[in-house]
């Protein structure tokens, strides 16, 4: 019973209380970046959650029956970097192979994940947080909603923002930017999920 | 050798935040105050020249397909060397930057650097530039965290300069850290066009 509550609590604050995005700012890179339109926002959104989910699972046994058990937790970065990177690079092969229609849509995005941050974010916040793995995993999959929704919803802002009238030199990042201030604002709202 | 002209780009021309747009997760999340801004400035320009030097010395030995990720192992080391450092001699501000020092790996300034300049360039010029863009970066983390620290907490470094009742807290929750950035990027393009403009009349 103590564990669903937790994991409960785990889902609500990865994705409304502590979203990674507005609250905890990872993952903002790719939050700008492929923003523009809803299409490519879901698309991006949909892969992140995946490698995130994925990437908490495999971290977590590297770090636990490797890393920890030989005393080498000084080499976490690297080790999980390197977890990552060949896991984004094998799910792009596996995809290509079996789920043709799902690579081309997400296309160039899927190496892009590497360089996430709220990938490499949610792994090192596992270990920090001594999650077990139902929790790591569960974390990595519920954070990964939480960039959903925030790029989804942002994106269906930003195609908004091309009939807006403001002043020229806001054009691009800082008018996004600002837009995503007033968002982060809002989910300020869900802080009061925290007590759980 | 072109130090001056290169400096100009770091600072200015090519800033990494303000014009390539580069490096936001953490330029956003720890400006809260000076020290983590001078930390974590210093720690992305150690790094980042590091990581430079080395990659540009190896250039031509590194097979094209593998490139990113031999700077993603080169770029990992040298974040762990500074991660170990700061835990050692300056603790305090290891646990205030938190997860952010090892998230320098996925930082897309060093990255991006490795990639559009040290894969192409000696290392000499590399260095130049590792330096140049890390103060450029600095300068942006200081700017920031000098308006949310003195307008969102109404101190600097830690002294009192505005009472207490009188400060913006907002500047120092996320929401400040989008819109302080956004205001600078905008500042930014605004200048860059008035000097272009300037330049174009003449």
């Amino acid at each position: 019973m103590d564990q669903i509550f937790e994991l409960l609590a785990i889902t609500l604050g990865a994705v409304l209380a502590n979203n990674f995005i507005f609250s905890q700012f990872l993952g903002i890179c790719p939050f700008l970046g492929v923003s523009k339109k809803i299409d490519t926002a879901v698309g991006m959104g949909v892969a992140v959650t995946f490698v995130m989910g994925l990437a908490s699972a495999v971290c977590y046994v590297v770090n636990e029956f490797v890393l920890t058990r030989f005393g080498l937790e000084y080499m976490q970065t690297v080790a999980f970097i390197l977890v990552i990177a060949s896991l984004v690079q094998f799910i792009e092969m596996f995809l290509q192979k079996s789920m043709p229609s799902l690579y081309t849509a997400l296309g160039v995005y899927l190496p892009l994940i590497t360089t996430n941050c709220a990938v490499l974010g949610v792994v090192l916040l596992n270990v920090q947080n001594n999650y077990n793995f139902i929790s790591s995993v569960v974390y990595g999959i519920t954070g990964g909603l939480g960039f959903l929704l925030a790029i989804v919803l942002f994106a269906s802002i930003r195609e908004r923002l091309v009939f807006a009238d403001y002043p020229k030199n806001w054009d691009g990042f800082p008018i996004a930017l600002v837009t995503a201030g007033l968002m982060a604002l809002a989910f300020m709202g869900f802080s009061g999920l925290k007590v759980w | 050798m072109n130090f001056g002209r290169q400096l100009k780009e770091g600072l200015l021309t090519q800033n990494p935040v303000l014009v390539q747009v580069l490096g936001m997760c953490s330029t956003m999340a720890i400006t809260t105050s000076i020290a983590n801004g001078l930390g974590m400035g210093v720690s992305v320009l150690i790094i980042l020249t590091l990581s430079n030097i080395v990659i540009a010395a190896i250039r031509k030995l590194v097979p094209d397909k593998i490139r990113i990720a031999m700077f993603i192992v080169v770029i990992a080391g040298f974040v762990t060397c500074v991660d170990l450092c700061l835990q050692a001699f300056v603790p305090a501000i290891a646990a205030s930057l938190g997860v952010f020092i090892p998230l320098i790996v996925v930082n897309c300034i060093i990255l991006g650097r490795a990639e559009a300049f040290a894969y192409k360039n000696g290392v000499l010029a590399s260095a130049v530039d590792g330096v140049c863009q890390g103060i450029g970066y600095t300068l942006v983390l200081l700017v920031m965290c000098f308006i949310r620290e003195l307008l969102g907490a109404g101190t600097l470094n830690g002294i009192r300069l505005i009472p207490e009742q009188y400060p913006v807290g907002m500047l120092t929750l996320p929401v400040g850290g989008f819109l302080v950035l956004g205001t600078l990027i905008a500042t930014m393009q605004w200048a860059l066009s008035r000097s272009k403009n300037k330049e174009e009349s003449k």
